[in-house]
């Protein structure tokens, strides 16, 4: 498998899609490849793009991977879709709207569907993300269906966070999830030639509580460009925090995306300055080495086990001779 | 997670508009288990195949109502055979006539299912490949 690694550094579309799709059936054969392409990653901008069904999350990407070919960039993207619990399948569709790319060698574009387990969707789209940085993609973009811890997880993976809402969800304030909201760090409200746009974008900030500037255009004004200075006011003396900002679209008539990708781009200036990039980079690899850990610790355990002795254990809690906790340090003690 | 899924696209090229029929396929894939990549009207084959190698299926379904499946179905399976990809299985639905099946078998599309076939046939078939 060392060849598949070889394969991706030399440019070989296939292996990328070949080495992601090991990754998703979590086949132990992507270890080896993925140990040899960490040393090539690292350098590509991750950027996830979440919020619920329906707010033009697809059609937006496909309007910002062509403003990020225009500046010369090449993108890589990762589209999340549900898998049935039912039937362990999935239609993934979010490709439709962003086939003008299809053939652009600067694009890569894998549809993913979640497959029914939170800590796997994240585990594959990380190491996904890994594949497609090493493979050369300078920004890669992660899109989510944003109803679910799933979302919130894979935000954590990403150096800017944007949460895509549109007016006239049912009660606009409620339909804005608390978490959802804390992720953030730029807020799109897409279809913004909807009615309530402006009560959405007002909604917005107030629950962000924050003197945000709020960028917008329709067809007919004119562009309000952000300042040139952008400094951030500290609401602590030694501290530079950064303010979500408020973006509004209209992704299908390709309206506001230049504005929105200069705000990513604020927000990376941001992060590098503070130095809560190089701090994100952290995070976002301790989190990762953590959860390889736990997994690894718990396969050495169940591998130990036979099924008679934890279906043992379970016939005690059920019938109340032990609980849980304890039978755990029954399990345990015999790795003491 | 944790087992392999079987990958399909689901393609309509040239310039033919009506894709229930895909769609019914489609979903029928998915409800079988399958993760079914559909790409919409109007791919040309290069944005077929390319789209297939980047999604990494095992099976590319296309549908062709316009009649013009004898361009363009062959076309997709060459460009696979260019490309060292002629492991993925090509299969086609629509409007074919009789006639042209033949043809098409030799030109490498594995199996044609016209109207009215019954999807768990089309199920059926792509597990047997697998």
């Amino acid at each position: 498998m060392e060849n598949i690694a070889d394969r991706i550094l030399g440019g070989d579309v296939r292996a990328v899609a070949q080495l992601i799709t090991l990754v998703e059936s979590e086949s132990s054969k992507a270890v080896k490849a993925l140990s040899i392409l960490h040393k090539h990653a690292g350098k590509a901008y991750i950027i996830g793009i979440t919020g619920p069904p329906g707010t033009g999350k697809s059609t937006l990407i496909n309007q910002i991977i062509k403003e990020y070919r225009k500046r010369g960039k090449t993108v890589g993207v990762i589209a999340v879709d549900p898998t049935s619990p039912f039937s362990g399948g999935a239609l993934l569709g979010d490709r439709i709207r962003m086939q003008e790319h299809s053939t652009d060698k600067g694009v890569f574009i894998r549809s993913m569907g979640t497959r029914g387990s939170l800590g796997g969707l994240a585990k594959a789209a990380n190491d996904t993300i890994k594949i497609l940085d090493a493979f050369g993609k300078q920004i890669i973009l992660v899109e989510t269906v944003g109803v679910g811890q799933a979302e919130v997880e894979i935000a954590k993976s990403a150096h800017t966070t944007v949460v895509v809402e549109v007016p006239g969800l049912g009660d606009d304030v409620q339909a804005i999830k608390a978490g959802i909201l804390e992720i953030g760090d730029i807020f799109v409200i897409n279809k913004a030639d909807r009615d309530g746009a402006d009560k959405l974008a007002s909604e917005l900030e107030m629950m962000l509580d924050i003197g945000s500037t709020i960028y917008s255009t329709t067809q007919d004004s004119t562009l309000r460009a952000p300042p040139k200075n952008f400094r951030l006011q500290s609401i602590r003396k030694n501290e530079n925090v950064w303010r979500p900002v408020i973006i509004k679209t209209i992704a299908k008539d390709d309206v506001g995306i230049i504005e929105l990708v200069d705000a990513i781009q604020k927000h990376f200036e941001y992060l590098k300055t503070t130095g809560r990039y190089e701090q994100r980079v952290r995070e976002i690899a301790k989190i990762e080495f953590m959860e390889i850990v736990k997994q690894n610790i718990a396969n050495y355990i169940f591998e130990k086990l036979s099924k008679g002795e934890i279906d043992g254990f379970i016939e005690k809690i059920v019938t109340r001779q032990l609980d849980p906790y304890s039978a755990a340090d029954k399990l345990l003690a015999k790795f003491k | 997670m944790g087992d392999k899924k079987i990958r399909v696209l689901v393609a309509k090229p040239g310039l033919n508009g009506h894709d229930r029929g895909a769609k019914v396929v489609a979903r029928a894939l998915r409800d079988a288990g399958m993760e079914v990549i559909y790409t919409g009207l109007h791919q040309t084959p290069e944005q077929i195949v390319e789209t297939a190698f980047q999604e990494d299926v095992n099976v590319i379904g296309v549908s062709i109502l316009s009649g013009a499946h004898l361009t363009l179905l062959p076309k997709v399976v060459q460009l696979l055979k260019e490309r060292s990809a002629a492991d993925i299985l090509v299969i086609c639905g629509g409007i074919i006539p009789e006639d042209d099946i033949q043809e098409l078998k030799k030109a490498g599309i594995a199996e044609v299912f016209g109207p009215g076939t019954p999807t768990a046939d089309i199920v059926n078939y792509i597990k047997s490949k697998m």
